[in-house]
């Protein structure tokens, strides 16, 4: 019987099967942690006196309420308020008390949790991992089941390295053709999110598959899997192949040597068998998009950057994302001027995002009607990129270079919108409030966001390239 | 945790669709290190003017919202991240469930863990509560059974293992430290990738 990669990973962590009255118990190869959804489940592993079970599996970091301004981190004001500084204190006491390793703001190999765990090589081909935080999404990128979990559940795998999941249903994302130059994954993702709706991939697991997908690199990839969850997805997956592998072969804590050759031939039976069935298909064509930009309150209301925002009278909650937004229906975007720039987060933080926006930056510079704001996903992206001299191309343009983070994208950290301003990023939620109180953002790629912030108006990149 | 078998109460009304987990609690709010006292930031930016001062025309501001203890949202509730501070944030309100046609995943299963009743109905179903703000509804965990005002009564669906465990006030946890045998015997011969 023919099976999907979903399948696979899902049997070979079966610890108990599901059945009518209880849910499976699953494995869990990897447990990420940060600061933010951990102190509660430490908490109850205190009170019932328990311990973390695998410790070996789990890995902590801190970014979501982390400072990133350099005198911040290195310079003795650890974070920006109380309440952020004791979250952050928190996890490096419990993380001592568990012996959990714990990557903390002096570590070179700190970073945004999604991030880390690729760039490390413990995000690999058929593992399950889980982390708090909905963009775990992120790791399936590698054929692994990847998702997000709650507080209380992170307790679980605590306690027991397994949770108590019902099998999800599967979804095929066939893109078919390549993208067009100036048309990144990150455009492909808000199309995906846009066509299938937000609510489109809920109970599922995506994995996107065709032309396009495998011509995407790794980093690509991670972008693409990253926003399942924008589509209510459990998770998404592509199939592991030699790019996976070639990414993958000279990270740290990948295996090594006999290790290596025998890991590889598991995962080259990872992918879904020829004849297995989906319980949902949609397919696109990649070679009609175009840069996308998002227009509304949710990551699903999205429109090619040469549209005009659409038109639905008497639907009241569209109407309130307007009104919110300012944009009226029927108005074009482009031209708009814009007040932030963002590039960053565990959507767009990596090298390959950097070196993008830095293409369009060099030589240029930042409109004076911007603040554009650069964040590195991770400490090693940071010393990549000042490595080949991005940094200088950001700061002659007159950004602001950080340490990493997740910073803008959640605004937990100090770095937010102000109240009414328009902001162009490259993080993944573009809800009422997500980049602060008020702020009103716009999703597009790293490209589309260099190039509105050089015009200092919503501008296509491609204009620019 | 509490057992659950019946819930009376009347209902206020979100209509509004994708309510996501970023509007039921903002993440500035998440620097907290325990699940309580959340309640007061509920739906902090729809309750609240920016000087702090609450917005008269939004229904939790309304004397009407008083002592509900179910809410009533749009299409796919809970959508966004996995914070586990919205379910708390709503128990601590007062709400101890929501109905919806749709609601997201990560949202519903936090919801559970910590009974809050998550419960999806079908679109007339819904469009009837949505046009009867305040109306008293009774849910019936035993019977998985909604009861409206109109008199009419529909079945809803819950996990049957998440039931069990809402019914006799245990948690998941417990069920998952008496797998500890067979979890071991996995790890004897689990191929890690």
């Amino acid at each position: 019987m023919p099976k999907t990669m979903f399948q696979k990973v899902w049997e070979q962590h079966e610890v108990a099967a599901e059945t009518v009255e209880t849910p499976a118990v699953l494995y869990i190869d990897l447990h990420l942690i940060h600061e933010v959804t951990t102190p509660q489940a430490f908490e109850v592993l205190r009170q019932k006196g328990l311990s973390v079970r695998r410790t070996d599996l789990t890995l902590a970091t801190m970014d979501h309420s982390t400072p990133t301004r350099t005198e911040q981190v290195f310079g003795g004001v650890p974070v920006t308020t109380t309440a952020a500084a004791q979250q952050v204190q928190q996890l490096e006491r419990n993380c001592a008390a568990a012996s959990i390793e714990l990557l903390n703001m002096r570590s070179d190999l700190r970073g945004i949790v999604h991030i880390i765990g690729p760039e490390l090589g413990l995000t690999r081909p058929g593992r399950t991992i889980v982390c708090g935080d909905s963009h775990t999404s992120t790791h399936g990128a590698f054929g692994a089941l990847a998702f997000g979990i709650g507080t209380t559940e992170v307790g679980h795998v605590f306690a027991t390295q397994c949770i108590l999941q019902r099998k999800p249903k599967t979804f095929a994302i066939n893109v078919n053709q390549k993208l067009q130059p100036g048309v990144t994954a990150k455009d492909l993702v808000l199309a995906i999110i846009g066509q299938i709706g937000v609510e489109g991939g809920t109970g599922h697991v995506l994995e996107y598959r065709g032309e396009a997908i495998r011509a995407l690199n790794m980093e690509e990839r991670m972008t693409v899997c990253n926003m399942s969850i924008e589509a209510g997805a459990r998770a998404g997956m592509i199939a592991p192949d030699e790019t996976t592998f070639g990414y993958l072969a000279d990270k740290p804590r990948s295996p090594h040597g006999a290790a290596w050759e025998r890991a590889v031939e598991r995962w080259r039976a990872l992918p879904t068998d020829p004849g297995a069935t989906f319980d949902r298909e949609q397919t696109l064509d990649a070679a009609v998009l175009e840069p996308m930009i998002s227009y509304g309150t949710h990551p699903g209301m999205v429109i090619p950057i040469t549209g005009s925002v659409p038109d639905r009278k008497g639907d009241p909650v569209f109407d309130k994302a307007l009104a919110y937004m300012g944009f009226a229906a029927g108005e074009a975007l482009r031209d708009r001027p814009v007040n932030v720039v963002f590039i960053g987060s565990c959507t767009n933080g990596r090298l390959g995002d950097l070196r993008s926006a830095a293409q369009l930056l060099r030589g240029r510079k930042v409109a004076s009607n911007v603040r554009m704001l650069v964040v590195p996903g991770s400490q090693q992206v940071k010393a990549a990129a000042e490595a080949e001299g991005l940094d200088r191309i950001f700061i002659d343009a007159g950004a602001d270079w950080r340490e990493s983070g997740c910073s803008m994208c959640i605004g937990m950290n100090g770095d937010t919108v102000a109240r009414g301003e328009y902001s162009v990023s490259t993080s993944n939620r573009n809800f009422e409030g997500r980049q602060g109180a008020g702020a009103r953002t716009l999703l597009a790629s790293p490209l589309t966001a260099a190039a509105s912030a050089i015009r200092g108006r919503i501008t296509d990149p491609r204009e620019l390239l | 945790m509490d057992k659950i078998t019946t819930i009376c109460s009347r209902t206020v009304v979100l209509p509004a669709s994708n309510i996501d987990t970023d509007q039921i609690i903002p993440a500035r709010f998440l620097t907290t290190t325990t699940r309580t006292g959340l309640g007061k930031q509920l739906f902090s930016d729809w309750r609240y003017a920016p000087d702090g001062s609450p917005k008269g025309d939004f229904v939790l501001n309304q004397p009407q919202a008083a002592g509900c203890q179910v809410l009533v949202g749009g299409r796919n509730f809970g959508c966004g991240s996995s914070r586990e501070h919205a379910p708390w944030a709503l128990l601590d309100y007062g709400f101890r469930a929501v109905i919806s046609t749709e609601i997201a995943d990560i949202f519903r299963n936090n919801s559970l863990m910590n009974g809050l009743l998550p419960i999806v109905v079908d679109e007339t179903t819904s469009a009837w509560l949505i046009a009867n703000p305040g109306s008293e509804v009774t849910l019936d965990l035993a019977t998985t059974t909604l009861q409206l005002a109109n008199g009419m009564s529909v079945k809803f669906p819950i996990d049957p293992f998440a039931r069990y465990c809402l019914l006799n006030g245990v948690d998941e946890l417990g069920f998952l430290l008496q797998q500890a045998d067979r979890i071991a015997a996995y790890e004897q011969q689990h191929q890690d990738n």
